[in-house]
């Protein structure tokens, strides 16, 4: 019985791979016919003084701007990445993992490089050698050496304390910067939450419970503003000391303290809601900003912000 | 029929979720937006400053949060181009600057090539340390910032005249998608600074709730989300109407997004609801 489960379920997986084949063929066909009929994808610049700049389709219309090969093939690029990586969605497969090697290097190679011209050359190299920096790497800064330059020794040292962790002797060296890293990011840390997060707070929760808005004009009390203020107020209040309640577990939860933490559950559970809610708005948000790039500026499918004449067919 | 939707295979889900944003999208399905009180404050933060204002944006955000945030950056930079005031642009996150270059070639250079380079705008560039850039910037600028994104000295930029400090500034924006943006700014900025520094934002759904407690004392505007964003477009279309009509269309980012917003929240209502029947259901089921 179970060897006739295994043969009907291989018959399964062999049928949808098939059918995935065809489809992904189908697709892929239909993607082509677009490239070769209509020229989808294709990105036209304007020749500038500070650069090129890309410009819409109308633009091409009117002989003044050019097709950017080197931009073309990166929307097409992002196109196919973007599919390769919503392809996981179906199940795990190779062009995903093409995808997300490529997006991990990329990303790597790129953090690398912005380190090395935002960090180590102006913030260290240029305050240490400014003329010698000045001279070769960044001609904007300015090459005589600020007073005090000598501090920035210190870290130049520790950064290279900091290295001593990849030497297979002396590991514990790089302990004495993390360490200096760790109290200083707590100390700048604390300082900042103390202030926004807990004194703030506190100010902000203590309000007068009744509030009177005056009309625009000052003639007289504003009603509908009012009573909602006062509301608005008196449940701020409410919902903060039930939730306090709730997490003070120094007395029982039974009596009156125990509905009033049961009514501060009530407004985390819609503090979550709330939250849920939003999160779901900003993954569909996303969802449709990256299907508006493949409909839109891949395929040209659709065209919402009119870039492109009715009939256009591309650069043929 | 129970037990087969129980198991249902949940690529079908994915599969009706890519529809349920597909279809509006290819049917040009757009919603009208009525402006919350919040969005309006954010909007009268930029539009009652007096002309040639000079405003500090920081682009705290990467490509991985372009459906969302680039909508309500780009509402930003048109309103302030429209008011005329002058943009710093500064990026807490690396890729901020590849950001900033786009929003300055697509748009300012695009739909306002009257604006200069130097003169009316400027793009800083993004320097690391997350929240110890803005606690630099809080007493010295200069100090970190020699020179703009392009390697000019910052001294030889009409723009920066004036400008030592972030409050120096008229008001500050941050466009942010989380570590560091805009908590980092109230903590260090607005919350050392009360007074002296104001704060408005753009930030993700996914932040927006946590950052309600500063409103409105810590942060004077916030728009959350796409939603936010669209409000924010409707308030600008109907104060500063585009050139030509035609034209509206470039101008509904975020408002022709909240179409598939519609139709994919009502799926998930649907599921959500299907989902307790069935459960409630099958609970009947196996009590029988």
């Amino acid at each position: 019985m179970a060897s006739d489960d295994m043969v009907v379920s291989e018959k399964g997986v062999g049928k949808n791979r098939w059918l995935a084949a065809a489809l992904l063929a189908a697709a892929g066909l239909y993607v082509a016919w677009r490239a070769v009929a209509f020229g989808c994808g294709t990105v036209y610049v304007l020749p500038a003084d500070e650069g090129p700049t890309a410009v819409t389709a109308w633009e091409a219309v009117a002989d003044v701007a050019q097709p950017s090969l080197s931009r073309t093939i990166g929307v097409w690029l992002a196109a196919l990445l973007t599919l390769a990586i919503f392809s996981f969605l179906y199940r795990d497969n190779p062009l995903y993992k093409l995808a997300e090697a490529v997006f991990v290097g990329v990303s790597a190679a790129y953090w690398m490089v912005v380190a090395f011209w935002t960090t180590l050359v102006p913030n260290l190299l240029g305050k240490l050698f400014p003329a010698w920096v000045s001279a070769g790497l960044m001609p904007g800064l300015a090459p005589e050496r600020e007073e005090g330059w000598y501090w920035y020794f210190v870290p130049l040292v520790l950064g290279l304390m900091l290295l001593w962790r990849l030497s297979p002797r002396g590991a514990w060296i790089a302990a004495w910067p993390l360490a200096f890293i760790m109290g200083a990011t707590a100390g700048i840390r604390l300082v900042g939450f103390l202030q926004a997060d807990f004194l703030n707070q506190i100010g902000a929760t203590i309000r007068p419970a009744v509030v009177v808005v005056q009309e625009a004009d000052g003639q007289g009390v504003d009603w509908a503003a009012s009573v909602g203020g006062t509301v608005q107020a008196v449940l701020l209040l409410a919902g903060v000391l039930a939730c306090l309640t709730y997490f003070f577990f120094s007395v029982e939860h039974r009596g009156l303290v125990g509905r009033t933490a049961r009514i501060g559950i009530w407004v985390l559970m819609i503090t979550f809601g709330a939250a849920f809610g939003y999160t779901v708005m900003a993954r569909i948000a996303l969802l449709a900003g990256r299907l508006e790039f493949l409909l839109n500026d891949w395929l040209w499918l659709i065209d919402p912000a009119g870039l492109r004449p009715p009939d256009w067919t591309g650069w043929w | 029929m129970l037990q087969k939707l129980q198991q249902l295979d949940r690529r079908w889900v994915f599969l009706l979720m890519l529809l349920a944003v597909a279809g509006p999208m290819l049917a040009d399905w757009r919603l009208p937006e009525k402006p919350t009180a919040l969005v309006r404050q954010t909007f009268e933060a930029i539009d009652q400053l007096p002309e040639g204002s000079k405003i500090l944006l920081s682009w705290d955000w990467d490509p991985s949060a372009e459906g969302e945030l680039g909508p309500m950056a780009n509402a930003f930079v048109r309103h302030l181009c429209e008011k005329k005031h002058k943009m710093v642009f500064i990026a807490l996150w690396p890729v901020g600057q590849q950001l900033i270059d786009d929003t300055i070639e697509k748009l300012i250079r695009v739909e306002y090539p009257q604006l200069v380079y130097g003169r009316d705008y400027v793009n800083l560039g993004f320097k690391p340390g997350n929240e110890g850039v803005i606690k630099v910037l809080l007493t010295d600028l200069r100090q970190l910032y020699t020179t703009d994104a392009r390697g000019t000295n910052i001294e030889k930029i009409p723009v920066m005249r004036g400008l030592n400090t972030v409050r120096d500034f008229d008001l500050v924006i941050s466009v942010s998608a989380g570590y560091p943006g805009i908590k980092e700014w109230v903590q260090y900025a607005s919350a050392a600074y009360p007074n002296q520094v104001r704060l408005i934002t753009g930030t993700t759904g996914v932040s927006a709730p946590l950052l309600y407690p500063y409103i409105p004392d810590q942060l004077q505007g916030m728009l959350g989300a796409i939603k936010g964003a669209a409000e924010y477009e409707q308030m600008l279309l109907e104060k500063y109407p585009p050139p030509h009509r035609e034209d509206v269309g470039k101008y509904q980012e975020a408002l022709r997004r909240m179409g598939p917003q519609m139709a994919a929240h009502l799926l998930m209502i649907g599921l959500i609801l299907m989902g307790n029947i069935l459960y409630f259901a099958s609970r009947r089921t196996k009590r029988a």
